[in-house]
Formats: C-alpha cells, sequence, structure tokens
C-alpha cells in the first residue's frame, strides 16, 4: 500500500476519510502526517458557517455548495453536530439536508461528532480541514454546532465567518448580540419568504450602525437575504465570499489572521501535551483522592497544582 | 504498530428505495447513539451510489440499511458491488425493515452479515454491531 500522505495527496478520498478517522482518534501518528501535510494546506479558503439551531445553516450549505459546484470548484464541507454529553453517543443528521449533493466525488462531506468540545466544533475540526485542504478541496465549509451565545471557535478556524439568523426569532438576535453576531463577516438572514425577514434585516443593521466596529470602516458587513423556496439570494451570499477573501489579501487581514490562527494553535498543541503528560503521570485513583480532598475542603487547589506541576517539571 | 484507545463505533444508517416510512431507521439511528456511537444519518431514498459515497466520505464502520418497500433483492447486490469496486472490504453490513425469509439466504450470501426484521429489539441489533464490526478498525493501527 502507498503511504497514506502521497494518496491523499493525489486526491485519493478513502485516503482522506480515514486520515481523518486517524486525526479525529488523536492516533499518535496523526501529527506526523499532519506536519507532511501541513506545507500542502493552506490554499483553501475556509469560510464558517454558524447560527442557532434550525436557523437554516445546513440547508444554506446546501445551496452554497450547488452554486459553487456549478463554477466547478472541488468542495469540502466538514458538519459538525453535537455528542450526548451522558452517552458520547451522537446523530449526526447534517447529510440529511446535503441529500442532493451526495453522490458528486467533487464534493467531500464530513460529519464530526463534537466530541466534548464546547466552541461549536470538534477540537480536531482545524486538522480535518487542514486534511482537506492538502488534497486539494477549495473552499472548504465548516458548519457549526447549533451555537448559542459563546461559541465563537469556527472564528479561529474560518477566514470567513457567515452568521446566519431566521426571521420571526426577534429575541434572538437580542439574546446573541454579545456573542456569535460580533464574529460575523456576513449576516444571512435565511427563511426571507417568512414573514419578518424584512425586520430581521433592518434589525442587524441597526445593531451594525450602533456598535463601534472596528472592522466596519474596512469591511462593511453585508447583511444579505436568501430564500430556498424562491431560490433567491445564493449568488449574492457567494459574491460576497468572494469580496471578503479579496479584501483579506489585499489588506493583509488573511496573513494577520492566520498568525492570530498560527498562535493559538500553538498554544493549544502544548497544553495538550502537558495535560497528557501530567495524566501519564497521575494514575485515576489518585486523581480521585486529589479531587475529594480539594472537594471535602480537606486541601486547597492551589497547593496541589503547585505539587503536580513540579511532578511534570514545571517548578 | 500503534494503537491508540478505542474511539467511538460510526455507523451509517440508511434508507434505500422509494418508501418514504423512516420511522424505523430513526428509532434504530437513536438507540445506536444511546449505546455511545456516532451515527451518521442520511434521510430516505437514498441510491446505492450515494449510500457507498457516504460511508467512504464518513469511514464509518458499519452501514445499516432499512428497507420496506420489497426493492431489497435489486438493491443490495448493487450496494456490495459497488463497495467492491471501490475496495472497500473492512465495513460490516447489515439490513433491516421487510425481508422474506427466503430471501434472507441470498442476501446473506451477498456479504450482508444481519438480518432484522420486525420485532427485533434494538438491543440485538446494538450488539450485534459491538460484536461483529472489525476490531482493528476501532484501535487505529499504523
Amino acid at each position: 500500500m502507498q503511504n497514506i500522505v502521497e494518496r491523499l495527496l493525489k486526491g485519493d478520498r478513502r485516503a482522506l476519510a480515514r486520515m481523518m478517522t486517524l486525526i479525529e482518534s488523536e492516533a499518535p501518528v496523526a501529527h506526523r502526517y499532519l506536519a507532511e501535510l501541513h506545507r500542502s494546506a493552506g490554499r483553501a479558503h475556509i469560510v464558517g458557517v454558524t447560527g442557532s439551531p434550525g436557523a437554516g445553516k445546513s440547508t444554506l450549505v446546501t445551496r452554497l455548495v450547488r452554486e459553487l459546484r456549478r463554477q466547478d470548484c472541488k468542495v469540502g464541507v466538514v458538519a459538525i453536530d453535537p455528542t450526548s454529553p451522558f452517552t458520547g453517543g451522537a446523530i449526526l443528521g447534517d447529510r440529511i439536508r446535503m441529500m442532493e449533493l451526495s453522490g458528486d466525488p467533487n464534493v467531500f462531506i464530513r460529519s464530526m461528532a463534537s466530541r466534548g468540545n464546547l466552541g461549536g466544533l470538534a477540537s480536531s475540526t482545524r486538522d480535518v480541514v487542514r486534511a482537506m485542504d492538502a488534497a486539494g478541496y477549495d473552499p472548504i465549509i465548516i458548519e457549526t454546532v447549533g451555537t448559542g451565545q459563546a461559541e465563537v471557535e469556527v472564528m479561529r478556524t474560518a477566514q470567513t465567518v457567515l452568521v446566519v439568523s431566521a426571521p420571526g426569532m426577534g429575541d434572538d438576535i437580542q439574546a446573541i448580540k454579545a456573542g456569535i453576531l460580533e464574529i460575523a463577516d456576513i449576516f444571512v438572514v435565511s427563511k426571507a419568504d417568512r414573514p419578518g425577514a424584512d425586520q430581521t434585516v433592518a434589525e442587524l443593521r441597526m445593531m451594525l450602525t450602533l456598535g463601534s466596529n472596528r472592522r466596519k470602516a474596512a469591511w462593511a458587513i453585508p447583511v444579505l437575504k436568501t430564500s430556498v423556496p424562491n431560490n433567491e439570494g445564493i449568488e449574492k451570499v457567494i459574491e460576497a465570499i468572494q469580496q471578503h477573501r479579496e479584501y483579506l489579501t489585499t489588506s493583509g487581514m488573511l496573513l494577520q489572521r492566520a498568525q492570530r490562527q498560527a498562535r493559538s494553535e500553538l498554544q493549544a498543541l502544548v497544553l495538550h501535551t502537558v495535560l497528557n503528560t501530567l495524566n501519564a503521570k497521575v494514575s485515576e485513583d489518585e486523581w480521585d483522592a486529589l479531587v475529594e480532598d480539594v472537594a471535602t475542603r480537606e486541601r486547597d487547589p492551589y497547593s496541589i497544582a503547585d505539587e503536580l506541576e513540579a511532578r511534570i517539571g514545571l517548578r | 504498530m500503534s494503537t491508540t484507545d478505542a474511539r467511538p463505533i460510526r455507523v451509517l444508517v440508511a434508507k434505500p428505495g422509494l418508501d418514504g416510512h423512516d420511522r424505523g431507521a430513526k428509532v434504530i439511528a437513536r438507540a445506536l447513539r444511546d449505546a455511545g456511537m456516532e451515527v451518521i444519518y442520511t434521510g430516505i431514498r437514498q441510491t446505492p451510489e450515494m449510500i457507498v459515497e457516504a460511508a467512504i466520505q464518513e469511514d464509518v464502520d458499519a452501514i445499516l440499511m432499512s428497507i420496506l418497500s420489497g426493492a431489497h433483492m435489486a438493491i443490495f447486490p448493487k450496494v456490495i458491488d459497488l463497495l467492491k469496486q471501490n475496495e472497500v472490504d473492512d465495513v460490516l453490513v447489515a439490513a433491516g425493515g421487510i425481508l422474506p425469509d427466503e430471501d434472507i439466504p441470498a442476501i446473506k450470501a451477498m456479504g450482508i452479515k444481519g438480518c432484522f426484521g420486525p420485532g427485533t429489539s434494538t438491543d440485538e441489533i446494538i450488539r450485534f454491531v459491538r460484536e461483529n464490526v472489525q476490531v482493528d478498525r476501532l484501535t487505529v493501527e499504523v
């Protein structure tokens, strides 16, 4: 068998799929493969799509992909759904709405369970996207879990973030005003054939004029309406995504975002190793005893942390 | 060779054929989720091509197909052929729905390991999947 990395770089779909499994499972060899892939990645435009549950994310993604296929792009989709906190299981249902796309070998859809990560993505989403990028998919669309207020992790992986809102959820806009609305590069008001769409658009525009958004001057955040039954608005969204890409490139923001992402990635990698090192030295029984001591106020967490840090050579 | 801890089993639950009755498939999907598996549910009216492409992209450990329309003897061989064409040889395939007794030997001869008719308990299906998925797919090997 040829090396999995070589096969992936040649566009072999099974090699890509297996690589994603290795990455998701945190197989020890995955980092070595990813290191090889890193050089070939970085070409794809990475687009995040986020919004509350039922806002219309999957439907929007499906339409975007269909339009991008018309432009002959080889499109990747990573769709994340939540893992049950009780059983560890998950139902990954994003493919249901993307049915019309399946069977097309130039569309690669991968469903991921969040596996306990709370930021709207799975912890390995960034690396899964990197593998897709190296395999030649461009653009790559990340669909987050249905989000509430604080799931802003997608901005650390995507270059262009779409926030989707459905009409008739006016209070919803209020509720998320300080949360994910801040990370939008493009607003999409879905289900525009339903009553209240214009009001939602107006509220979003109003909000944009109120805040002192640092990015506002350089990039005017568009608010776009889409309607699937009326087949409206998708081309405009694609145009806006492409314009945003242009803006990122010419303004130097693309590099700046890449650097910010690289910094947070490096820190996350080191933190991860520190935690693994610690867990290798502290048995489950010892953890239980330490945790109990803190919970019963027998001991304080700070001195225990000092001791644990000393054990892995940090003190 | 190195291995990692067992990861969740990934299962594709697919509904081929033209009947739209997917309550049974949804019950199975839910039960497998509650058993700690990651279930990719594709919805109704899937063609064999769609099922196999989804199984490849999602790198699933098992494919469970539910069919009530009577088209199983037309659809199952196509799915099996497409899997072979794509050199997918390490995925467990099982079937459920309305499968007449006289067809079961032929279905099993295709390489479909489990056949589950009406009245099967979800526990039985969970156990079947756990016992029959290829173990070396679950511990990631290099």
